[in-house]
């Protein structure tokens, strides 16, 4: 299953990247791949902006705009005027 | 929650050094109260009451090169991780997470970097254990920075598998994880357990609304009626409920098969199946003044509840992403706001055309 793909805002700057291989383990997509001890975007629009490779990621070779893709989050953020929030500390359905 | 897990925290902030000792020992084996309680937090039955004390647990008989696994303080994280780790010894170490699992958590940042670090020097695992490495499951990532906790606790976190089945194969191969385990699965079971939930949290609108279509039902040219009431507000009242129910158990379930990728597209699909019987019937059926209203109403309507249903789901499911998901938005609100008036209208005006 693949969603939307266009609106994926992950950037890759490959000059700063080290190899090191943190991001192709933590990405449950496989978005990341290694290759000739470098990363490479091998699948760019399977990514869930989930930030986990961002965050893991010691060079700061990579960005994203890291958020839950989740409906009632974005309607809980225009209802508050807020950024999208994931109520997961009531009976929410986005922590089944 | 077994007795073992409502002790206190061994940890607690009191002085370090024979933490060892102190730490709860908690078992393998899932007694039937876990079961129950699994059962219940899967259909949103107070399921904040499924919290586990954050602290270093001890699984078996732990020794001090014993590996360190990291947790949420969740319930079903928690039961499920010492469920697979029968006949091992390791410890486990509890952040404290609002009883929120870690894949939500880690989304938020109560299960990340500032936690692992707290938790850490708390328990003083340090001195527990004589390596310095903490398995983090994969799907913490999101908020743990790896680098950061090795710099302000000198522990080095190793990401396990995705799914805590594999953390036995994982920790056997020398914390190797194959490519496998560390993707995230979206299979028909997967879907199918979130359902529940998904039911319960929608449920009290569905039914507000079943119950205003029932009592408009008795609207009619000749005032209002209980003969009404109990036909076109109860058809009413069912062309909302079937919609939810429908939407919110065969979306999950039909996911991979219906078209379109944005969700709102899956859901108004199904919503068009859904109406499609009792409107074809309608129009096949006699009074032709009231049968293409009638058909118009669950056309238009149903498609709109679907469609709103099964675009919620993308909370739920792993692999939509907010940029997407507002994108889809965007576009999907407007339409399902104005099928839903639009099916209202033709609703209301059937009631008035005798
Ligand atoms: S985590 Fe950063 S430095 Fe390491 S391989 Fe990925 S992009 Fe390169
Ligand atoms: S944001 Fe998440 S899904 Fe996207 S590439 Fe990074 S780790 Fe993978």
């Amino acid at each position: 299953m693949r969603y939307l793909e266009s609106a994926v805002t992950l950037e890759f700057l490959p000059e700063r990247c080290v190899g090191c291989g943190m991001c192709a383990k933590v990405c449950p997509h496989e978005v990341f791949r290694i290759e000739n001890k470098r990363a490479v975007l091998a699948d760019r629009g399977a990514c869930m902006e989930c930030g986990a490779c961002a965050k893991n990621c010691e060079h700061e070779a990579i960005s994203v705009r890291a958020g839950v893709g989740c409906a009632a989050a974005v309607l809980n953020g225009m209802v508050a005027g807020t950024e999208p929030t994931c109520d997961c500390s009531g009976n929410s359905s986005c922590c089944g | 929650m077994t007795n073992e897990c409502e002790c206190k925290c061994a940890c607690g902030g009191t002085a370090a050094g024979s933490n060892a000792a102190k730490a709860p020992r908690v078992s393998t084996q899932l007694t039937l109260t876990d079961r129950i309680g699994a059962i219940k937090v899967r259909w949103g039955i107070g399921r904040m009451s499924y919290r586990v004390v954050p602290g270093l647990y001890a699984v078996g008989d732990p020794q001090a090169e014993s590996p360190v696994l990291v947790s949420a303080n969740y319930k079903m994280s928690f039961d499920r991780l010492r469920r697979v780790l029968s006949g091992r010894n390791a410890w486990i170490l509890v952040l404290d997470t609002d009883g929120v699992n870690v894949w939500c958590s880690a989304g938020k940042g109560t299960f990340g970097t500032e936690e692992i670090v707290r938790r850490v020097q708390l328990c003083a695992v340090d001195r527990v254990v004589s390596h310095r490495t903490l398995v983090v499951p994969q799907l913490g990532a999101p908020g743990v920075s790896a680098h950061e906790v090795r710099r302000r606790c000198g522990f080095r976190v190793e990401y396990g598998p995705v799914r805590a089945e594999d953390l036995p194969a994982f920790l056997d191969a020398g914390m190797k994880a194959t490519p496998g385990m560390r993707r995230v699965r979206f299979g028909l079971r997967d879907r199918i357990v979130l359902i529940p939930v998904e039911l319960v949290t929608g449920a009290k609108y569905a039914l507000l609304l079943s119950a205003v279509f029932l009592l408009l039902g008795g609207l009619g040219a000749g005032g209002y009626s209980l003969a009404g009431i109990r036909t076109t507000g109860v058809e009413g009242a069912a062309l909302v409920l079937g919609a939810f129910l429908g939407g919110g158990i065969l979306g999950p379930i039909l996911l991979p098969w219906l078209p379109g990728r944005a969700f709102s597209v899956k859901g108004a699909v199904l919503g068009l199946v859904f109406a499609a019987g009792p409107g074809i019937y309608s129009l096949l059926g006699n009074g032709l003044a009231t049968s293409w209203l009638h058909a118009a109403t669950w056309l238009a309507l149903a498609p709109a509840l679907t469609s709103f249903v099964v675009m919620n789901f993308t909370g739920a499911s792993t692999f939509t992403s907010l940029s997407g998901v507002q994108r889809e938005m965007r576009y999907a609100l407007p339409m399902q706001a104005a099928f839903a008036v639009i099916g209202l209208g033709f609703w209301l005006s059937g009631l008035f055309v005798a």
